[in-house]
């Protein structure tokens, strides 16, 4: 197997990593040719999020976000979605913890005009009172649709809320139904002024383009709009934490459902932060393929759960969270399960992994490398993530690497060292009825 | 003078349907269909194999059959002689079909939808992980041992998610629909905690041994091999399939029925209400297809650009996501506007949306809009085929619902034939105010 594995990863580094260039104005501009196919993915990535909000304001980033539909000084409201939509465009735009981006799918000739649109929304927006009064019930609604009305929703945003209490990842991106209310066009207008600007920006073009065509074009559409100095925020840091953290929710549901939260390293330094690809390593082994430990043990063999998960991503501009969660099948509690998720991991601690399960979770990294290959939408999208991170896109390759290059006995140290309760935050969901009788006849399988 | 100009302008400028995608299709003696596409940009192959295995060959009271025997075909290999009669071919448990999947890296996928069922496959074009994956999938396929204990721990798993479901507004809303819309058709079979607990592994197997027959596979393949590699791998997939019996073929379905205009409203507590309103309208291979795609882009379809949208959204603020969509199936499909609102918006925003699809029925798309719509359909068609995911998508749908193998290729030429007054028409033949259904999910006590 490993004879396999390193043929494969010659092949995936034949593949063009990518070039940057950076404006005079501090844009970052980053492509990546890939001409698979006569068609190029788009994106204007703001270094900003819902981190970066204050306490009254939260949800401003993402609201700000919808008011980039809204007009500028030469477009109508509406009208930057129908020049998009009549060049054959896709787009849409999203908002997370770390940033805030803006894309385009678009056949390759029309890459200049799109870029002309995002340029003009970067420096030009405009903001009608009207406009935004009617948009944040827009918001509003997307709160209800992804959170209020979701039991999941809920109970993720109240362990953010539990796991954090000083830092800003504690507040839901799309903000508090409270703050929202109470937003205004001047906040939303005073985020654009403070952050919109060329070097908090970074452009990632991928698909069927010329590097050096796509930085002349980036040069003519985004070098004129001048640097803003941007304000200087505070660090924020979270205070060591100092045992087990417990909340409940109740929302309407059929089954329980549990969630355990570990504080653990980010990845700020690719050498240097062993630690973090040991968990990004233990992570899979735990969750990676069909029969990785969790499900075969506890949803498979022994049937404690209906539904396991473990998840770790390393690279975000603020802490990270090691998270194991299920759904226990009937007759389990949640206590249970969360026992049983936990037993998984010490059992790690304890007799560490075989080299069979190492060399398969590595067999996937490798795999995962080509296969990424299929989406130039996929391939901007990773780009962009990890630069919004602090990483450079030039690093992709080395953090597979270094992936590739974990031991066993890393990945027994991270378990042993990581899962105990002085960092644990857990979430429970206990369901309600949603009435005495059912509201309607049982509905079918999700296919 | 002036508007003739410009619009032979128009025509001049619209992209052509550029590099046209070869699909090459033929049987095999077996009477397996395939269609294929053959790309070396990338060192992958992607597979499906698909049959008339959908949810409506579900018993009426086993409903939840066809998805419960797709999903177990994964779950057991049963030994057997080989392919060829002359090695045996070890049994193979759950966990050993999982491992040697994750080995190759290959990704494999089960898929149940309401005309069609069957299993997908992505792996790297590699003989040494490609043919084992490929093996493991054509026994599989073909071979599956259905073991009563994991059927058992399956069956609760889907009860579990059927009760979760009926607790949820968008899952409740979306099964009163259908069964409003199909009656006693069976596209509004659902599965339920009885129907799945009723299912027996007996029944897995007939239904198994009547659908997953070689004479029905469509094998559809994209990716980095020739047209000969192409051949023996859909060989391989489909040679340890049964045939259909002589002369034998699954039943015919019974006709889908017009609806009679109706409203329900279900309580729920949820801040929202979600509404769904249409009709059965659309099924493959109608003439009134590309009118159809056309029209609904301009009222629904077209993300933020489309009436409902703008009516919705834009002017009023009601919803975060309001669509409109046709979904072709083998018989009428349904036609479908969705939304969400808060409670005590509901019938301002119903009110909204009926006028908006009632004036679209009467008076159809200005011709601004109908050049909107082609722009958008026309310039963003590369967006359709522009990896090996979308084109075996599209190739497995040709395939399944012998569409014609040029569809891809005279795609956008039936697109800018479109006129408004064939909008008008289709739209009148296929929908009407007083044949819809609406279904309202979160209505006050």
């Amino acid at each position: 197997m490993a004879a396999a594995a390193l043929v494969l990863a010659n092949s995936a580094m034949a593949a063009d990593t990518g070039q940057a260039f950076t404006l005079k104005n501090g844009m970052k501009v980053i492509v990546k040719e890939d001409h698979r196919a006569p068609t190029v993915a788009h994106m204007v990535w703001y270094r900003i999020g819902s981190m970066d909000e204050v306490d009254g304001t939260s949800g401003v980033a993402h609201a700000l976000e919808h008011m980039m539909f809204k007009g500028t000084k030469t477009l109508k409201p509406g009208e930057f979605s129908q020049r998009v939509a009549a060049l054959g465009g896709r787009e849409n735009a999203f908002t997370s913890k770390d940033y805030t981006a803006y894309f385009q799918q678009i056949e390759k000739s029309r890459l200049a005009k799109v870029m002309a649109l995002e340029a003009d929304r970067m420096q030009n927006l405009v903001f009608d009172k009207a406009e935004f009064e009617k948009e944040i019930r827009v918001v509003m609604e997307e709160r209800r649709w992804r959170t209020e009305d979701q039991a999941m929703g809920l109970v993720h945003e109240a362990l953010n809320a539990t796991a954090f209490v000083a830092h800003p990842y504690r507040r839901p991106v799309v903000g508090w139904m409270d703050d929202l209310q109470h937003m205004t066009v001047q906040d939303a207008k005073n985020w654009h002024d403070r952050w919109y600007a060329p070097n908090n920006a970074t452009l990632v073009v991928t698909g069927d383009v010329d590097a050096k065509a796509v930085f002349a074009l980036a040069e003519r559409h985004f070098g004129k709009i001048p640097a803003k100095a941007l304000p200087v925020t505070k660090p924020q840091q979270e205070p060591p934490q100092r045992g087990v953290k417990r909340v409940t929710v109740k929302a309407p549901a059929e089954n329980p459902y549990v969630v355990l939260a570990f504080k653990v390293p980010a990845l700020r330094d690719v050498e240097k932060d062993n630690d973090s690809h040991a968990l990004d390593v233990l992570a899979a082994v735990l969750d990676g393929y069909d029969n990785a430990r969790l499900g075969a043990r506890l949803v498979r063999s022994e049937r404690v759960a209906n539904s396991v998960g473990a998840g770790y991503s390393g690279t975000a501009r603020g802490p990270v969270l090691f998270v194991l969660d299920g759904t226990p099948a009937q007759g389990v509690t949640t206590q249970d399960l969360e026992k049983r998720l936990r037993a998984e991991v010490e059992r790690i601690a304890r007799e560490g992994v075989s080299q069979e399960e190492l060399e398969r979770v590595k067999v996937q990294l490798v795999a995962g490398q080509i296969y990424k290959r299929d989406s130039v939408f996929g391939q901007a999208m990773e780009i962009g993530s990890i630069e919004m991170s602090g990483l450079s896109y030039t690093q992709i390759d080395r953090i597979i690497e270094k992936l590739r290059g974990v031991t066993a006995q890393q990945v027994q140290d991270v378990a042993a060292k990581y899962f105990g309760d002085d960092n644990l935050t857990v979430a429970t969901l206990v369901p309600l009825p949603i009435s005495e009788k059912k509201a309607a006849p049982p509905t079918g399988m999700r296919h | 003078m002036k508007r003739i100009l410009l619009v032979l302008l128009t025509i001049v400028v619209l992209p052509q349907a550029r590099a046209a995608l070869d699909i090459q299709s033929w049987n095999l003696p077996n009477g397996a269909r395939v269609l294929f596409v053959e790309n070396h940009s990338i060192p992958i192959l992607d597979v499906s194999v698909e049959f008339d295995a959908g949810a409506r060959r579900d018993p009426a009271a086993k409903a939840g059959l066809a998805a419960l025997t797709n999903q177990m075909l994964a779950h057991g290999i049963a030994a057997s002689q080989g392919g060829n009669g002359q090695m045996t071919e070890p049994a193979l448990s759950e966990a050993q079909i999982s491992d040697a999947l994750a080995d190759t890296a290959a990704q494999h996928g089960g898929s149940a939808g309401v005309d069609r069922a069957g299993v997908t496959l992505r792996t790297l074009s590699s003989p040494r992980e490609r043919d084992a994956a490929l093996l493991l999938i054509a026994r599989m396929l073909a071979q599956p041992s259905f073991p009563e204990d994991i059927l058992n721990r399956d069956k609760a798993r889907a009860i579990a998610a059927i009760k979760e479901a009926l607790t949820k507004p968008e899952a409740i809303v979306g099964k009163a629909f259908m069964r409003t819309l199909y009656g006693s058709h069976p596209y509004a079979l659902e599965a339920t905690e009885a129907s799945v607990g009723a299912i027996t592994h007996d029944d897995l197997v007939a239904f198994h041994r009547s659908h997953y027959l070689a004479d029905h596979a469509v094998v559809a393949m994209i990716g980095d091999i020739s047209r000969d590699q192409a051949d023996a791998i859909a060989r391989q997939l489909t040679m340890r399939l049964p045939a259909s019996a002589p002369g034998s073929s699954l039943p015919a379905l019974p006709r889908v029925e017009p609806i009679a205009a109706t409203e329900e409203r279900i309580p729920h507590p949820a801040s929202q209400a979600h509404i769904l309103t249409g009709a059965p309208a659309l099924a493959r291979g109608d003439p009134d297809y590309f009118s159809l795609v056309v029209g609904n882009y301009v009222l629904g379809g077209g993300g933020f650009v489309s009436r409902l949208t703008r009516e919705v959204r834009e002017k009023r603020g009601l919803s975060y996501s309001v669509y409109s969509y046709f979904n072709p199936l083998a018989q009428e499909g349904p036609f479908q506007v969705g939304l969400q609102t808060k409670k005590d918006q509901t019938d301002q925003a119903l009110q909204v949306v009926r006028q908006t699809i009632a004036a679209f029925l009467r008076d159809g798309p200005t011709e601004q809009e109908l050049k909107a719509a082609k722009d958008n359909l026309i310039g963003g068609f590369p967006l359709r085929i522009d990896n090996n995911r979308k084109i075996l998508d599209n190739i497995a749908a040709i395939g399944f619902y012998r569409l014609p193998l040029d569809y891809l290729n005279t795609w956008t030429a039936n697109v800018a034939k479109v006129s408004t007054s064939d909008i008008r028409g289709a739209f009148k033949r296929k929908i009407a105010p007083e044949r819809m259904a609406t279904v309202i999910v979160g209505v006050e006590k």
